[in-house]
């Protein structure tokens, strides 16, 4: 990577090599010095500090990134670019501590069986405690329907072209849901393991559904996604001894990306498991409220 | 395709800042991405020149600077450059290793007029 601008070789790979590869191999990386010509270390789409032909690094108001254009004016902001999210997230967070409330931020690849566990936990914990679900997809408002036949209270946030939720989204879909103190509320994310582990929604916890239909290196090909979450479900495992799945490896790799992850290896349709997943659920439910009750708004 | 979220993101930060600061112009952008965020800097930069267009930063120059992956061994607390998430300690071969830096997504600075 040049260390003055912080061009470099792209991470999108085709078959392996790197999409974009401006430096032979073995060619010494050049720094700071970026001359037109035939010494060209790398080539740039932009240029540095050329000024009335004169080539002058490093002494502009920018410092090492901009030398040459000292007339401007530099603002230095270092502000993260989730920020703003971050800041609805917090928002989200208040809300559901001051009320009590355990909201699981569920995400996974589109297939793997969210809806359809969702549909199950609200059946097993139906009249338990209260169950609210924002149900986020790109279009349709399916899942939100069977989760109101499923007997909850659930919105559909249609991102559109988005492939996550934000913060802000499910804050406004918060307020149009009414939430219940001492509630539960899953969000079910939009089907993509990759974007929404950027996006804090102010869960207490994202959990990840892998079906074992999928392959079992997932978690180390969307490495991101299962770093970012705490509980793990290995779905669908009713359907291992039809296929040639090998779930220890599965929850292996998992664990290298993330070894403090929880695994619940559950089937949302033949039941499996699932006494094990509503007493983790029931269990964040019970901590929420007494967090509180001990400290009240 | 959250490389288009992040671009927005950067825009509002942009004109948050400009408007503080009475800028006119946005010339140059500078973000610091690291080698281990969830960006691809190749779609960030196609996101970054649409996002822009007809905004304050229109046709802004966007400089990012990767930061390198850092990690920390939980077992046995040596620090090692790391490329991705699943690589395993290069001295006990553990794969309990906590990320200390390279995950940042960060504006920078800004050249304005």
């Amino acid at each position: 990577m040049c260390t003055t601008c912080g061009c470099g070789i792209g991470q999108t790979l085709i078959a392996g090599h790197a999409l974009k590869q401006p430096r032979k191999p073995g060619e010494a990386m050049r720094y700071r010095v970026h001359e037109e010509g035939a010494a060209l270390a790398h080539p740039h789409t932009h240029q540095h500090g050329v000024l009335d032909g004169v080539l002058d690094f490093g002494a502009g108001a920018a410092g090492t990134h901009a030398p040459g254009i000292s007339q401007s004016r530099m603002i230095k902001i270092e502000r993260d670019i989730l920020a703003k999210n971050n800041d609805y997230a917090a928002e989200n967070r208040d809300t559901f501590s001051t009320h009590g409330i355990f909201a699981l931020n569920l995400v996974s690849s589109p297939g793997s069986g969210k809806t359809t566990l969702l549909v199950k936990t609200i059946a097993a914990l139906h009249g338990t405690l209260p169950i609210a679900v924002i149900e986020g997809d790109q279009q349709t408002d399916n899942d939100a329907a069977r989760i109101r036949a499923a007997g909850a209270p659930a919105l559909q946030i249609n991102t559109g072209k988005g492939c996550h939720l934000d913060a802000y989204m499910v804050g406004q879909a918060m307020q149009q849901l009414h939430l219940q103190d001492n509630s539960l509320l899953l969000i079910e994310n939009v089907g993509n393991l990759v974007c929404p582990a950027s996006f804090d929604l102010g869960e207490a916890h994202k959990v990840v559904i892998l079906s074992v239909t999928e392959g079992e290196d997932k978690p180390l090909k969307y490495p991101d996604m299962f770093r970012a979450a705490d509980l793990m479900l290995l779905n669908k495992c009713d359907l291992l001894p039809y296929l040639e799945f090998d779930a220890d490896l599965a929850v292996d790799y998992a664990h290298r990306i993330n070894p403090k992850l929880k695994v619940i290896r559950i089937s949302a349709s033949s039941g499996e498991g699932m006494t094990e997943w509503l007493g983790w659920v029931a269990m964040g439910c019970r901590n929420a409220t007494h967090r509180r009750t001990e400290s009240p708004a | 395709m959250h490389e288009m979220s992040l671009a927005e993101s950067v825009l509002q930060i942009i004109e948050d800042t400009a408007r503080k600061q009475g800028v006119t112009r946005v010339k140059t952008v500078w973000l610091e991405i690291g080698q281990l965020a969830c960006v691809e800097q190749e779609s960030l930069r196609f996101c970054f020149d649409v996002v822009m267009r007809d905004s304050i930063a229109h046709q802004a120059r966007l400089e990012i600077t990767e930061t390198a992956g850092q990690g920390r061994c939980a077992k046995c607390s040596i620090e090692m450059p790391i490329a991705a998430l699943y690589e395993a300690c290069p001295n006990c071969g553990s794969y309990e290793i906590h990320v200390i830096g390279g995950d940042e997504m960060r504006v920078k600075e800004l050249e304005v007029e």
